[in-house]
């Protein structure tokens, strides 16, 4: 059977063309269709994040030219890096259909431990923060062991943890109140100065589109050889030199000012590295899995107690990352860290980016195209210099209309039978 | 009734072998000393009403529940099944009742789900090869399977879930209830497929509540009664026969409903000199 698959290069014959009754898409016009076909039964994608991003900046745009400017765009990114790795965690947790509201405390108390070992006591600041992510660390196991063993919700378990936790950190912090941080340790000029050499930035960008490219005609070469319906290179190229293009216009563009700060870098990194690991994995399979339907998982032999584990853990342990970045960012460790408003920008940008609050849905990329319309936000009326009640009032409302376009794109992915 | 059980045998490998199965639950007997077998190449009816150990019979072979005494054999030799894992690492498959497929995601990773090639960087192409090849041995129907298992009907989820039970090549596949809240036309793909999977050469036990399926498709009709083996029937023994062995008494609440459709179908006249079949 191979054989004559081999032989015969018709489309028909191919082992998953065989059914006349699936229309395929056919070239680009077919993708066009295809992809149309899929917005309207409710599979959006990162669809409407991007519109609203594009509507976002057209309106402060407009409202002050400053708005799009390199400069503010790379104090954009900065800002972005600290919350955004805290989405990142949260997208995790989100994943397993659990929810982690202490992550703001975690990430306050993990700058608390960084100001408080490095500056206060003299450890090396490597093993300061090592300890503040093995402390985050703890904290998920902590609340995985909670929950495995007893049941007991994440949503209760967390929110306990966001009082005691923002407990130990002013406790940590007690007679001083804050801790600045050196001015100029490598930690600091991180989270404030350092940006990539323009040679280092515009070879990253054209790392994507290169290495899709490889990757997409090795795994096309190798469905072709196994009898599969493959994407013709043509395809591949086109979608490699866009995305190629646009990588390298930003680049540029940023460019223009300082550049690309690496701490974006890492937060990109850490992106791409969850994103490899949710679905080109066991582990991500079975974390979408359990999202889905846990009793499935658990009858398919997957390890359900460990799965959750690691989910709280890395959430935990991204969030005391993100508590020692903006630690960094702001050059001290104070009582206000991970207050406010903080947990709430990380839930609130993984969801907006489009990751399901009842698990098994998303994708690692909306906490970084959901804390980027956070941020856009918050960045757009300082410049208006409109106070922060009205910021927490747009932002709210931007979380209101992401959660109703889910909410509608869910029951129109029901109707169309691809929930 | 002995006898069938011989015959049906023919000269062909006996997979599975039970002899005095009890399992109690405190003090309640759920099965007292079930005898069952399970040949190559046949599919086994187990039918019985609501309680009488079916389910907890399928179970017990599929290392959920461990029985309270008795002797399991698998492919001649005695083995225990102290949790589900081993017993797929026999050969025991189960798709069980409520399908356990996660609608999130696609046909190839439901099939693959837990058992996916090379953990680090999944083998996509090799998986979905392998699913192709599994589906297209069972005849199946599946437009693609790149689309999320939402998107399939009852009887193409039901499928999936066979399909996925083949892929650790069992020599006994258990299944729970496969056609209920199935269409007529998917009850009878899900049919086709049973009758497929016995022409690999595997065993089959299929618990069902629906006489009219068990018929078509089993060699064996083993019937369960408060616990016990209550008689084993070829597919073409009658429907008063089985019922009353489902039941455990000739004069029941389904012959007395059918003598009396049959009397009135018959004698319209004769119902009022029949009073005491109304009841």
């Amino acid at each position: 059977m191979t054989k004559s698959v081999e032989q015969d290069t018709q489309v028909a014959t191919m082992l998953d063309r065989r059914d006349e009754r699936v229309k395929h898409a056919e070239g680009i016009g077919g993708s066009i269709r295809a992809f149309l076909d899929r917005v309207r039964s409710g599979d959006l994608g990162s669809l409407p994040v991007v519109v609203g991003l594009a509507i976002i900046w057209t309106i402060f745009q407009s409202l002050n030219p400053v708005f799009l400017a390199p400069n503010n765009l790379v104090n954009l990114l900065f800002d972005c890096s600290t919350v955004g790795v805290i989405a990142l965690g949260i997208v995790c947790i989100l994943m397993v259909g659990e929810i982690d509201l202490s992550v703001g405390s975690v990430s306050g108390f993990a700058s608390a431990l960084v100001g408080v070992l490095w500056v206060n006591q003299g450890w090396p600041v490597a093993v300061a923060i090592l300890a503040a992510l093995a402390f985050g660390a703890l904290i998920g196991a902590v609340y995985a062991f909670l929950f495995n063993r007893f049941g007991m919700p994440s949503f209760v378990s967390t929110l306990a943890g966001l009082l005691s936790i923002l407990g130990l950190q002013l406790y940590l912090l007690g007679s001083t109140g804050s801790i600045n941080l050196p001015y100029e340790s490598p930690l600091v000029n991180f989270g404030q100065l350092l940006v990539m050499p323009d040679a280092v930035s515009y070879i990253l960008a054209a790392l994507p589109g290169i290495v899709f490219l490889v990757l997409e005609y090795r795994t096309a070469a190798r469905r072709r050889a196994a009898g599969l319906s493959s994407h013709p290179l043509g395809r591949l190229l086109v979608r490699a030199v866009i995305l190629t293009v646009i990588l390298e216009f930003i680049v540029y563009y940023l460019n223009l000012d300082r550049g690309i700060p690496w701490m974006f870098g890492l937060f990109v990194g850490l992106v791409v590295a969850m994103d490899y690991a949710l679905t080109r994995t066991k582990w991500g399979r079975s974390m979408i899995a359990v999202g889905g339907n846990r009793e499935a998982a658990r009858r398919a032999g997957i390890n359900v107690r460990y799965i959750y584990t690691t989910a709280f853990m890395l959430c935990s342990a991204l969030a005391a990352t993100g508590g020692i970045l903006s630690a960094a960012r702001l050059a001290s460790a104070s009582q206000q860290a991970g207050t406010g408003d903080v947990n709430l920008n990380a839930i609130a940008a993984a969801v907006i980016g489009g990751t399901s609050l009842f698990g098994g849905r998303g994708s690692a990329y909306s906490a970084l195209l959901g804390i980027i319309v956070i941020q856009s936000i918050a960045s757009g009326l300082t410049l208006l210099d409109l106070s922060s009640s009205l910021r927490y009032m747009i932002t709210g409302a931007v979380l209101a209309i992401a959660v109703i376009v889910d909410s509608l794109a869910r029951r129109s992915r029901v109707s169309h039978g691809r929930a | 009734m002995t006898n069938i059980n011989e015959v049906q045998g023919g000269g062909r490998e006996r997979v599975l072998s039970l002899r005095g199965i009890s399992k109690h639950f405190g003090a309640v007997s759920a099965l007292t000393e079930i005898d069952l077998d399970v040949h190559a190449g046949e599919v086994v009816a187990l039918v019985g009403d609501n309680g009488a150990g079916k389910s907890t019979l399928v179970k017990i072979l599929a290392g959920v529940h461990q029985p309270s005494s008795g002797s399991i054999s698998f492919r001649g030799k005695p083995v225990t099944l102290d949790d589900p894992s081993t017993a797929l690492g026999l050969g025991i498959a189960t798709v069980f009742q409520d399908l356990a497929l996660c609608e999130n995601l696609d046909v190839v990773s439901n099939i693959f789900l837990g058992r996916e090639l090379s953990p680090l960087r999944l083998d996509e192409v090799s998986m979905e090869v392998k699913a192709w090849t599994l589906l297209n041995e069972l005849s199946a129907r599946i437009p693609s399977v790149r689309e999320p298992v939402a998107s399939l009907s009852g009887g193409q989820r039901q499928t999936v879930a066979i399909a996925r039970s083949l892929l650790l090549e069992p020599k006994l596949i258990l299944l729970d209830e496969p056609t209920a809240a199935l269409g007529v036309a998917q009850t009878a793909e899900v049919l086709d497929l049973i009758e497929r999977v016995r022409e690999r050469g595997l065993g089959v036990i299929m618990i069902s509540h629906n006489m009219e399926d068990v018929r078509a498709v089993a060699d064996r009709i083993v019937v369960l009664r408060l616990g016990r083996n209550n008689g084993v029937f070829a597919p073409d023994a009658s429907n008063q026969e089985l019922v009353s062995a489902i039941t455990g008494a000739a004069n029941n609440s389904v012959s007395r409903r059918a003598s009396r459709r049959q009397a009135q179908s018959e004698h319209p006249q004769a119902q009022a000199q029949a009073p005491e079949t109304r009841r």
